[in-house]
């Protein structure tokens, strides 16, 4: 077996037991980054010499008998997630220039834990899409059909993860950019409850939805990388301060008891059959080992993409403002005057996927929409978290698919910006109601001769990762999806 | 045709935090530009608000020291639009639930008569950065010291039917967020400013008429000046034919006129929506309590203490409670003395507020201070010296920095009081003065004063005045 294709609780053993060193590590995945990644395009910035150092500092640290359990770990960061010192682009020509000049929470805290930053991958711009096609540097591929998508608007990462880049990276959900981008690459991904990880230093999408998370090839690394970005941070105000449970050491849980709520409305008429075969399989394997499953109706979950293509946009649109070619970011070349460096400014900056989020956000603000609209779908969503909340009084675990199919081909949707949203159809209410949910490999679809992979989606109560985490752990004990690695990749 | 004018103000007043209402930037003024601001000030990508909870404190001094509801949940608000100064494309304020609500303030009118003004909302908000458009040649600077500064906008009732009430009322708040100190009050540095929104209606009309907003008024003299001119030129228009429109103006001091700076029309639509950066501003019953327990004397239960206990007037009690330094240099003057607040008073606001007024001073800056004001007072009270003599011996204390006594001392100024001396100096301005004294005791009385300013002139002002005039009577008569 091959450095690469271990998981991160696999080299962390290695590393403690010094088989290899971390600057082993990091050089063979450096090395594979440069071979692999073009033909991906998973990567904004490579940072080689940051990772170098890193590794040594780590190797010094494990000489010692110091450092945790990710102490030498190479990982990469979304680009979304500010790095001191080292270019931060949200995929975006605006930040094109940016350099960050400090460290997000997150960056700070996966770097005390002793990882090595590999780079930044590349994602939607400004994390705005579902298939990372809206990126100013080009689409990123998925590495199990180069001619498919890999997801939004985390794609970077999860190409990295599922091509074996890199053991692990971070990503953000706002609408199902961890989750969905992990099912459509055969990997486990978690967005944690919105609160538990800090969001500062990530930049802001949708400030009440965006939630940092960690793309994986296994739930106990998962646990492991969400260990270690969770907790209080008092620079963030939405940051709740409930201790971080041990996710490692709960992964023993067993299935036997588990309730789980089998979701009426995500089996709807757009999911693919062979997806729900996939789905039905893995619920089939959960009920063998103990698990309860019976089906529960969440009735507010199907207005759950009108409300966030509401909401989302509204928050942007006022988040985005700051972007102004004042301070940082592109500024157009000799503006005429203060409205003309605004709009060339914004206008050459973004690309067409954020304004017309700009636009839409701009619109349902406005005086005289502001109740139709922006008013209505916070009612909405207050009633989508309500229904979860009576759910979760029947149930421990809400389960369906990911997403509708398996990866589309790129290209397929960029004309209808509807059809692209509709993919997000099942992982949107999690993000409305703040609830945790997880997406780990069930099985493939098979297509034009390629085995795509499938995700299935958990959705627990509120600071429940715990149990997410579990039971996925349990399945992936039962099951192989996940160690299968894309051809070609192995 | 008879007219009224109706004016609500809308007061900021900047909170006295060290730092700023979301970062921990200095607040402190003057400082060169851009150097107190931080990443969050600057509205960097992925920068997040944390609030000052000192600001909250002084939001709710404010609110219960006007009698103010204290929201028990508000919410702070996203205003968007966009302008360099304002790094982030919105101001954090708070929009359709503020932390006070529903207060009242009354004021002396200038006929004594009292009124109150109700304060519809007091919010917590951050000021923007200031734009400098002069020194860069064609380019404009941009300093973001000022930005996240905190504000508490106080937005009165429409309850002022004058530009003299207008000030009334600005005053009387100006001189509470002192007391509170909760806010420095310095206009020039504008700590302290207000719009003014004024229209004008027919007597008896019910309903207002179409009001026009006056921006950033950073002195009273320009409130008073700047209604006025609005409230003549909405009167002319109307009578003229023509039509007041809702817009913003600005008061240009210089040639004492408001101009128009935007039409309703042309506002911006700023796009409010709750904060989703900071969760809702959560106070309860402890909070209050504790900030309740801290309250100083309010300047109207000072007043009335002052009435009740000194026996001053209702204008005099209003002139020493004007300031909470005034108020403390008045009380400190009167327990020295131990007494004779009518006589502290009244030398506390003459020839003390003469002599600051004179050099531009403020009272924590005199020259002379409360213990030294009641030692010269003692000496007029122990009839050392005369009330006339004191004024001469306070220039003296203001220029010299000396007591009382000393200058009192040096210059042989102590007061004659011995009969018999004064008795001698009667007797021989009567010997020089025959004439005067024939006219006198044939029936002028009036005669009286002359010879009383002989025999001061004679004693150099120093003979007792009381026992002057007695010993005067009696040998004048003869």
């Amino acid at each position: 077996m091959s450095l690469h294709t271990l998981t991160v609780a696999e080299l962390a053993a290695g590393l403690k037991a010094r088989r290899f060193s971390s600057l082993d590590l990091t050089l063979h995945f450096l090395g594979r980054i440069e071979r692999l990644a073009p033909e991906l395009n998973a990567f904004v910035t490579i940072t080689a010499d940051r990772a170098l150092a890193d590794a040594r500092a780590a190797d010094a640290k494990l000489a010692r008998g110091e450092g945790g359990p990710l102490t030498g770990v190479p990982i990469a960061h979304k680009d979304i997630f500010c790095t001191d010192g080292i270019r931060t682009t949200c995929s975006s020509r605006m930040l094109d220039n940016f350099v960050a000049p400090y460290d997000a929470t997150v960056v700070q805290r996966w770097r005390a834990a002793g990882t090595v930053l590999l780079g930044k991958t590349n994602m939607d711009e400004f994390a705005m899409g579902s298939s990372n096609e809206t990126s100013f540097f080009g689409p990123v591929r998925n590495p199990w059909d180069l001619q498919r998508v890999p997801g939004g608007s985390s794609g970077g990462s999860a190409a990295a993860v599922a091509a074996c880049l890199a053991p692990a990276a971070s990503g953000t959900d706002t609408g199902g950019s961890i989750r969905q981008p992990a099912a459509l690459t055969n990997l486990t991904g978690i967005k944690p409850t919105y609160g538990r990880v800090s969001r500062y230093g990530m930049i802001a999408f949708a400030s009440s939805l965006d939630q940092a998370g960690v793309l994986t090839r296994s739930a106990e690394d998962a646990a492991l990388l969400l260990q270690a970005m969770s907790g209080h941070d008092v620079r963030d105000s939405t940051c709740v301060d409930t201790p971080v449970p041990d996710y490692v050491a709960g992964l023993g849980a067993p299935l036997k008891g588990l309730r789980i709520g089998l979701l009426r409305e995500f089996f709807d008429k757009g999911l693919d059959p062979r997806v729900e075969k996939c789905v039905r399989d893995a619920i089939e394997v959960l009920r063998r080992e103990g698990a309860t499953v019976t089906e529960v109706s969440l009735p507010s979950l199907p207005l759950s993409v009108p409300t966030y293509y509401v909401v989302a946009p509204a928050e942007c649109s006022s988040n985005l403002s700051r972007f102004d070619g004042v301070r940082f970011g592109h500024r157009c070349e000799s503006p005429r005057d203060l409205l003309d460096l605004y709009k060339r400014s914004r206008g050459e900056g973004f690309g067409a996927e954020v304004k017309r989020r700009i636009m839409t956000g701009t619109y349902v603000l406005s005086a005289g929409y502001y109740d139709a609209y922006y008013l209505q779908a916070q009612k909405v969503r207050a009633l989508i978290a309500a229904d979860f909340a009576r759910a979760f009084g029947e149930v421990d675990v809400v389960i369906g698919p990911t997403a509708p199919t398996a990866a589309f081909e790129l290209g397929a949707k960029t004309s209808d910006p509807i059809t692209m949203y509709l993919n997000d159809i099942y992982t949107i209410g999690a993000n409305l109601a703040g609830l945790p949910a997880i997406s780990i490999p069930c099985g493939f679809a098979s297509e034009g001769g390629k085995d795509l992979p499938v995700g299935l989606q958990l959705v627990g109560p509120h600071f429940g990762e715990s149990r997410l985490l579990s039971v996925s752990h349990q399945y992936q004990l039962l099951t192989e999806w996940h160690r299968r690695v894309p051809p070609g990749y192995e | 045709m008879e007219w009224e004018t109706v004016i609500g103000l809308e007061i900021h007043a900047q909170l006295a935090t060290r730092s700023k209402i979301f970062s921990s930037s200095a607040t402190a003024y003057g400082a060169d530009p851009n150097t107190q601001a931080n990443l969050v000030d600057l509205g960097y990508p992925g920068v997040l608000p944390v609030l000052n909870g000192a600001a909250v404190s002084m939001a709710v001094r404010f609110g219960l020291a006007t009698g103010a509801k204290i929201a028990r949940r508000s919410i702070f608000a996203r205003k968007n639009y966009f302008y360099p100064d304002l790094p982030k494309g919105y101001q954090i304020s708070q929009y359709e639930r503020p932390v006070v609500e529903d207060g009242s303030l009354e004021v002396v009118l200038d006929d004594g008569t009292r009124k109150t003004i109700g304060i519809t909302r007091a919010h917590l908000e951050e000021d923007a950065g200031k734009s400098l458009h002069e020194d860069f040649h064609g380019l404009s600077g941009i300093d973001l010291n000022r930005a996240g500064t905190p504000l508490l906008e106080i937005v009165s009732e429409p309850d002022m039917r004058s530009a003299k009430e207008a000030v009334a009322y600005m005053k009387k708040i100006h001189t509470l967020v002192r007391y509170l100190e909760i806010c420095d009050g310095n206009m020039q540095e504008g700590s302290f400013r207000c719009d003014a929104n004024v229209s004008v209606r027919r007597k008896g009309q019910a309903g207002y008429g179409t009001r026009a907003e006056i921006k950033n008024l950073n002195s009273f003299r320009y409130v008073e000046r700047a209604i006025n001119y609005e409230v003549d030129r909405q009167i002319e228009l109307i009578t003229g034919g023509g039509k007041v429109v809702q817009e913003t103006r600005l008061y240009d001091p210089d040639r004492g006129e408001t101009r128009s700076m935007r039409s309703k029309e042309e506002a911006n639509d700023y796009r409010y929506f709750p904060d989703p950066d900071l969760l809702p501003l959560a106070i309860d019953e402890a909070l209050i309590e504790s900030v309740r327990a801290t309250l100083p004397e309010l300047p109207d239960e000072k007043a009335a203490r002052f009435m009740r206990e000194h026996e001053l007037s209702d204008y005099d009690a209003g002139v020493l409670t004007s300031s909470r330094e005034m108020a403390n240099f008045y009380e400190t003057v009167v327990q020295r003395l131990g007494g004779q607040p009518k006589l502290a008073a009244n030398w506390v606001m003459g020839e003390l507020s003469g002599a600051l007024n004179r050099e531009n001073l403020e009272i924590a800056q005199s020259r002379i201070d409360a213990e030294a004001l009641a030692g010269l007072l003692a000496r007029i009270v122990d009839s050392t010296i005369s009330g006339k003599i004191a004024k001469e011996v306070f220039e003296a204390m203001w220029s010299e920095g000396a007591s009382a006594d000393a200058i009192i001392a040096a210059k042989g100024l102590k007061q004659i009081t011995d009969t018999s001396a004064i008795e001698k100096a009667i007797d021989e301005v009567m010997a020089t003065n025959p004439g005067q004294l024939a006219e006198y005791r044939s029936g002028k009385d009036k005669l009286f004063g002359f010879f009383v300013g002989q025999v001061m002139k004679a004693t150099q002002g120093k003979a007792n005045p009381a026992q002057l005039n007695e010993l005067l009577k009696r040998k004048l008569a003869g």
